[in-house]
């Protein structure tokens, strides 16, 4: 690109006991689209949040068109024309559409006409968007659109976005990244934050790839292989998960017409859902977020009881039974949200491993809890799974996220389950963290246990699935071996994307 | 019993009277609640505005300045609670109870060279002919100058949480303060705001109470005003409009019972007595039972803005 909109220079930010960033640089060009490309805590979030104003740095500076610019609030950072689309997203439930747009402008224009600029731009980049509409009734994508018209209402000339596709299906992110490519042919810039490496290559014109808060490199992506660029994301290689032989036994879990109401204002009931799931076999189930994952899972492990003969579990009927006592037949879950409901969050490994392996561990006798045994239990976990923590007697909510989900996963996984129901086994973890516990999901469904793995990541659930299906509003669509399947076909499964269309301006 | 003994003219007036209070205390408890702080010190705010302000009163002879006076007072309590709780992240529940029993002791403690001291009390305000209408004019048009600000209240924080860009932000704070934040927006100065406030008004419901409702100054004057005024809220989905029926229900039947008993009405006393209770959270439940109930998502949490 000729002209050069952001410069950043020897940007450095440290946190107490971890420089988040060091001595970062480079440009982003004007009309074009920059990837920001690292692992997770490789510095991406708090560089972002430099540039954005909710940070500042310890050290180095940015300039701005040619001008200095050190932005002391997002305020600041939007009047000089940068936007940002976050990742959890920043929006309130309660709120409808042009409320939430209304927030996240300096100088917002009375309600009446901010409904009609709403619907202007969004027909224009073909985000239909309705503003009278409470935001918690919107699905994940549509969720993202308000993100995005705010950002567009405000003219921007930086557009920054954090991990915008990892809630959308394949249809979706085609449609977005239409949109995208008509506001780079309108001069404005944009920032994009990922690391899914096959989607870069097709987008970005420049990447500037970060590893332990350095920069690594900027290069250009469609000249890169994307193993070049995990290489460099990385730094080593890591072991991909090994194949497997597909015996299958017995079924194990059975799920017949199970059908619960919504559980709150902003849940998904669950639609007459039914699967089977054989010994040695592990069924895929994907899904844009928000369309029944969380409820399937509390249906499995007994958090919500349903209708009777609906869950089978090796023929038995456990519909009826709460978590313990489906524990106790072999029927383990591990949840998506690793504090607050996987573990407790200042309660330590030890206790954390007591709550969930008392009984398949016997860790508990004639009711007194034997802290030795527990103690053990919890060190066995560490150590296989590779847990990084000074010790088993740390509270769960001072482990990293990749750390605590190994935790998670492998307490479940030790337990020698005989069926496992596992939400988002890998989300927020890092590469290397999430090969090794892929690898144990597979080593567990070799040694003839049944698994279902509910993900949003569609590349995981191929490489580990046998078979796949994908929950849409509630219902779970038909059930296909994995080797047949194509991206559009998973896509459609998904339910398509969701009345989008095509951005219809002119470049 | 003798029904004829109730004038309803005199009844609806006291009904005013009484309920006003409660509304004061229950708007502003609403707008500490819509930016997401849960103080349960109600109690203890209305009743150190409630000696604050006769205090001031007596000694000044001036009605005015001891509204104005408890309002501040109870205020500056509630901002000890805003410290504790926003910058020192304390419980909310947790300090709201103690609040409240601070309230208590310190009003015991002021109150006492007070007690059968006979405060000034506000004039009727005269609203020319409307006061001389027959009947209404008496119910409605001649009551004190709170009446009607608590009214106008009402109408002022309906209209500033729905129509301005300040209560949207406010309530943008109650509902999600991660969001909020991350927006660049400053959770902790709106909810320290929001807490004046709520302190604010909790102090001229009590002042209210000591120098136009009872009006003298006894240990206890508040008698559990304060725990009403959070109940409503609750019960009124934080809408300033079914706050204001909430309060004139609670205020209405507490009159009404009090007549029925003078009036040797054959209904034992306790169940009287407790009527007023009773009925309010009844008729709000049914209210609220229909649709959402809208508690700001974040209410009660604490913020603390990490990295």
């Amino acid at each position: 690109m000729a002209e050069t909109l952001l410069s950043i220079r020897g940007l450095t930010k440290a946190y107490p006991g971890v420089v988040a960033n060091d001595d970062v640089s480079f440009d982003i060009g004007r009309g074009e689209i920059h990837a920001l490309l690292g692992e997770n805590g490789a510095g991406k979030s708090t560089l972002v949040k430099m540039i954005y104003g909710l940070v500042q740095p310890d050290r180095g500076s940015m300039t701005m068109n040619g001008s200095g610019f050190a932005p002391a609030r997002p305020s600041e950072a939007r009047r000089a024309g940068v936007a940002m689309v976050f990742q959890h997203f920043s929006l309130f439930d309660a709120l409808d559409v042009a409320e939430n747009v209304a927030l996240g402008m300096e100088t917002p224009p009375p309600m009446r006409d901010l409904a009609r600029q709403i619907r202007e731009v969004s027909e224009t980049y073909g985000l239909p968007l309705d503003p009278g509409r409470t935001v918690g009734t919107l699905s994940a994508g549509e969720r993202q659109r308000v993100e995005i018209i705010r950002c567009l209402l405000q003219d921007p000339r930086l557009l920054i976005m954090d991990e915008p596709t990892s809630v959308l299906t394949p249809q979706e992110v085609g449609i977005l990244f239409e949109t995208l490519r008509k506001l780079k042919g309108e001069g404005v810039s944009i920032l994009y934050i990922s690391h899914k490496l096959e989607e870069i290559r097709a987008l970005c014109d420049t990447a500037t790839i970060l590893r332990l808060g350095k920069k690594v490199a900027t290069c250009t992506p469609a000249e890169t292989t994307a193993r070049q660029l995990a290489e460099m994301m990385v730094g080593s290689s890591f072991a991909a998960p090994s194949a497997r032989d597909h015996a299958k036994g017995a079924v194990m879990l059975k799920v017949d017409g199970l059908s619960l109401p919504a559980p709150g204002a902003f849940g998904t009931p669950l639609r007459g859902i039914g699967f089977e799931v054989r010994a040695g076999e592990v069924l895929g189930i994907g899904g844009v977020a928000g369309n029944g994952q969380d409820e399937l899972l509390a249906a499995l492990s007994g958090e919500r009881l349903s209708p009777a003969s609906s869950v089978l579990l090796m023929g038995a009927d456990v519909s009826r039974q709460g978590p313990v006592a489906r524990r106790a037949s072999g029927l383990l879950a591990a949840p998506e949200e690793r504090l607050g409901h996987a573990a407790a969050p200042n309660m330590s490994l030890i206790e954390n491993g007591v709550l969930t392996a008392a009984r398949r561990r016997g860790l508990v006798s004639g009711g007194m809890i034997s802290w030795g045994r527990a103690r053990d239990f919890a060190e066995e976990v560490i150590k296989a799974f590779d847990v990084r923590t000074p010790g088993p007697h740390v509270a769960a909510r001072a482990l990293s996220g990749g750390n605590l989900q190994k935790f998670v996963v492998g307490r479940e996984i030790l337990q020698k389950p005989q069926v496992l129901v596992i939400n988002q086994p890998t989300w927020g973890v890092d590469a290397a963290a999430a090969a090794a516990i892929r690898q144990a999901l597979l080593d567990l469904a070799g040694e003839g246990a049944a698994i279902v793995v509910i993900s949003q990541d569609l590349d995981e659930l191929m490489e580990i699935s046998d078979r796949f299906g994908a929950l849409n509003e509630g219902r779970l669509s038909a059930i296909r071996p994995v080797a047949d399947l194509d991206i559009e076909q998973i896509g459609l499964m998904m339910g398509g994307a969701h009345d989008m269309e095509v951005a219809h301006v002119d470049a | 019993m003798d029904l004829s003994a109730i004038n309803p003219i005199l009844l609806v007036a006291s009904i005013m009277v009484s309920a006003t209070p409660i509304l004061l205390a229950a708007l502003g408890e609403m707008v500490v609640e819509k930016s997401g702080v849960l103080n349960l010190g109600v109690e203890g705010m209305m009743i150190t505005g409630a000696v604050v302000g006769f205090v001031v009163a007596v000694a000044s002879g001036l009605p005015v300045l001891g509204f104005v006076a408890g309002a501040l007072a109870a205020a500056v309590l509630s901002l000890s609670f805003g410290v504790l709780t926003q910058y020192l992240l304390s419980n909310q529940v947790a300090t709201g109870l103690g609040l409240t029993m601070v309230g208590l002791g310190l009003s015991a403690l002021i109150g006492k060279p007070y007690e059968g001291v006979k405060a000034p009390t506000l004039p009727k305000l005269d609203l020319g002919p409307l006061s001389d209408l027959p009947v209404v004019g008496r119910m409605l048009f001649s009551h004190d100058v709170m009446v009607y600000l608590s009214l106008l209240l009402v109408v002022a924080v309906w209209a500033f949480l729905k129509f301005t860009r300040a209560g949207l932000i406010l309530r943008a704070v109650g509902e999600s303060h991660d969001s909020a934040h991350a927006l660049g927006y400053k959770v902790v100065r709106v909810r320290m705001a929001a807490i004046f406030f709520g302190g604010a008004c909790a102090g001229l419901g009590g002042a209210y109470l000591s120098l136009v409702r009872v009006p003298q100054w006894t240990e206890g004057l508040t008698a559990g005003a304060g725990w009403i005024a959070l109940a409503i809220v609750v019960f009124a989905s934080w809408r300033a409009g079914r706050v204001l029926v909430g309060a004139y229900l609670f205020g209405g039947i507490t009159v009404l019972q009090l007549n029925l008993q003078a009036a040797g009405a054959q209904v034992p006393v306790a169940l009287l007595s407790m009527s007023p209770y009773l009925i309010t959270i009844l008729v709000l439940v049914l209210i609220s039972a229909r649709g959402v109930h809208g508690a700001p998502a974040s209410l009660g949490r604490s913020f603390h803005a990490s990295h």
